[in-house]
């Protein structure tokens, strides 16, 4: 296991007024017991609502925050005694902070980088020159940082994570405030660095089309606990998200048959377009009952919202939809 | 995409040599940003220039006021050119107006120091040696060559004096340096620094030698913040050693207690590092 953390906690004292002169000393817990393995690898999606504990997870796992308790190991190294080490086999982008030397021209930033992680020339230059070529950065690399856009910089930010070989990627918010553009352009890189198979990515982020074009397992945290670790199919089939077949009618039907292996979710526009969630029946069988019942104009099949149970996950009090 | 050479790095073992070439590069980092700002070093200059010829009338004047046409002991020559290499020097060491590490903590950004490999105290002193370095071009040579010009400065009588002079400047940058630090540094337990930051000013301008010799004082109290106080290694040692104004003996014990104050001061800031590291709480999300 590349990361291997036990019983992960992360107690922040509070001071609250509690009348004129007396101050409340109250312990939270931002994180509460974390378990998590992951392998040489794989490609993680770390997510929870704001103030879940995934910042403060990550920067227990990059050694910058010490954890109350727990057994955290990174790279076979406990990340907070041997920081600097484990600093040389990672690489860490956070989305709302900058690597990069603000004044100088981004390729000046990569040229520091290679002397700060020593790396040799030869890596670095095979290292950079994948980048440039996945990443685009040729028409703004003689620029300084302070004058590239925020989807600029982001590119900027993956390489200098990069250039050292890190064996795990630390990624938090990534695509935090990027256009449309440049948030394809991020996960594009980050799938074909997956594909490569020699990096671990792990990845925090609140944009969920991230996690389903990018993530095979999903790890939500939510008041300081694990709440799901799997798959996202693994999370549908346990929250009963369901795939759905919307059909529009010709005519309204009397009454919406009742269908075996399918419930009724909606009938909307005067009884013209109704939605059925599978519970069973496959689509074909829904589609043909219900062309045997009226003439269909228009159907689709809607595959299970991510977003949907994700958001069901946040709002329950005890992280069960 | 084959980005990983897992055992590269690790099987690369840290040599001083490779602590060398990390610090030139981060030096010259240094160096390159700050010479970004040209019409902030213009700027800057002539801030300089004018308060110097503020000083040095004001110096003159004094001077001229006593019998032997001595202030303290400093002959005319001496005075100006103690006010003109100050008003460079005071640069060069960035006495005032480094709010670097304080921003990033405050900011939260510093996390991104402490994920590099190299110790955050070095880093930052070697970016300040560049920093230093430009300073020296943009901020410390047009004032002098301006106080030369206008008024003529004191030609050393000693071989050793400019040598030993670029040595306590030297000293001075590395004292100043920790002493910024560690101001800047009270941001990892205080969030608003802005009363040390203040004291900082005060007490620098005022025990450093910048706003008028420390010899105008009595000796008693020269001599008890000379040894008590890092601040008169800072500008007003290295500009005592160019003039000479004491003897080679004495001069030359100017300079150990500055490398005394500079030993000490950067034990300080590893210490104070090493336990703002400890208590480490990261601000914001």
């Amino acid at each position: 296991m590349i990361i291997s953390v036990r019983g992960l906690r992360k107690d922040f004292t509070v001071r609250a007024k509690a009348g004129r002169f007396r101050r409340e000393r109250r312990v939270v817990s931002a994180v509460d017991g974390v378990d998590l393995e992951v392998e040489r690898g794989e490609l993680l999606g770390y997510i929870g609502p704001n103030g879940a504990g995934k910042s403060t997870t990550l920067k227990m796992l990059t050694g910058v925050l010490v954890p109350s308790a727990g057994r955290v190991r990174v790279c076979g190294l406990e990340p907070v005694a041997r920081r600097t080490r484990l600093a040389r086999r990672i690489g860490v982008v956070f989305g709302q902070r900058s690597q990069l030397w603000w004044d100088l021209p981004l390729a000046d930033s990569f040229e520091l980088l290679r002397h700060v992680y020593r790396v040799p020339a030869a890596a670095h230059a095979g290292r950079l020159a994948r980048c440039r070529d996945l990443l685009g950065l040729d028409e703004f690399a003689g620029r300084p940082v302070r004058q590239l856009s925020l989807g600029q910089r982001m590119r900027g930010e993956l390489t200098a994570a990069l250039l050292h070989g890190p064996e795990v990627l630390f990624l938090d918010e990534p695509t935090i405030g990027l256009d449309l553009v440049s948030k394809q352009a991020a996960r594009s890189f980050l799938a074909e660095l997956h594909r490569a198979g020699d990096t671990t990515i792990v990845l925090t982020t609140h944009d969920l089309a991230d996690i389903e074009r990018l993530c095979e397992r999903l790890v939500v945290i939510d008041h300081g606990r694990v709440v799901h670790d799997g798959s996202i199919e693994a999370l549908h089939a346990r929250y009963g998200s369901r795939r759905r077949v919307v059909v529009d009618l010709e005519a309204p039907l009397a009454g919406p048959p009742e269908l075996p292996g399918a419930r009724l979710e909606s009938v909307a526009a005067d009884g013209l377009r109704l939605t059925y969630a599978l519970t069973g029946a496959t689509a074909g069988e829904v589609v043909a009952r219900l062309a045997g019942a009226g003439e269909l104009r228009d159907l689709s099949v809607v595959e299970p919202d991510i977003e949907d149970v994700v958001g069901r996950l946040y709002a329950a009090p005890t992280g069960v939809p | 995409m084959g980005f990983v050479i897992a055992t590269e790095t690790a099987a690369r073992q840290a040599t001083i040599w490779s602590h060398v070439r990390i610090c030139a590069s981060l030096a010259a980092a240094g160096f390159r940003r700050y010479s970004t700002y040209r019409q902030a070093t213009i700027a800057g200059a002539a801030t300089n220039i004018t308060f110097g010829l503020l000083r040095t009338y004001v110096l003159l004047a004094v001077a001229g006021g006593t019998a032997a046409g001595l202030a303290a002991g400093y002959d005319r020559a001496q005075l100006t050119t103690y006010v003109w290499v100050q008003q460079g020097l005071m640069v060069v060491t960035l006495i005032w107006g480094w709010f670097d590490l304080g921003d990033r903590i405050r900011s939260g950004d510093v996390v991104i120091d402490l994920l590099r490999p190299v110790p955050p105290v070095l880093a930052y002193f070697a970016a300040d040696v560049g920093r230093a370095g430009y300073a020296v071009l943009g901020r410390f040579v047009p004032p002098v060559l301006v106080g030369a010009l206008v008024f003529g400065l004191y030609r050393p009588a000693r071989w050793y004096t400019v040598p030993l002079f670029v040595l306590s400047a030297a000293l001075a940058l590395v004292i100043c340096f920790a002493g910024r630090y560690m101001v800047n540094a009270t941001a990892f337990w205080l969030l608003d620094t802005r009363g040390i930051d203040f004291a900082w000013v005060l007490a620098s301008g005022m025990l450093s030698g910048l706003y008028f010799p420390l010899r105008f004082l009595p000796e008693w109290f020269t001599l008890t913040v000379w040894i008590g106080t890092p601040f008169p290694s800072i500008l007003q040692a290295p500009a005592d050693v160019l003039v000479e104004r004491v003897a080679p003996g004495p001069t030359l014990l100017i300079v150990a207690g500055q490398a005394a104050w500079a030993a000490v001061m950067m034990v300080a800031c590893v210490v104070v590092q090493h336990r703002a590291e400890r208590r480490l709480v990261v601000q914001g999300g």
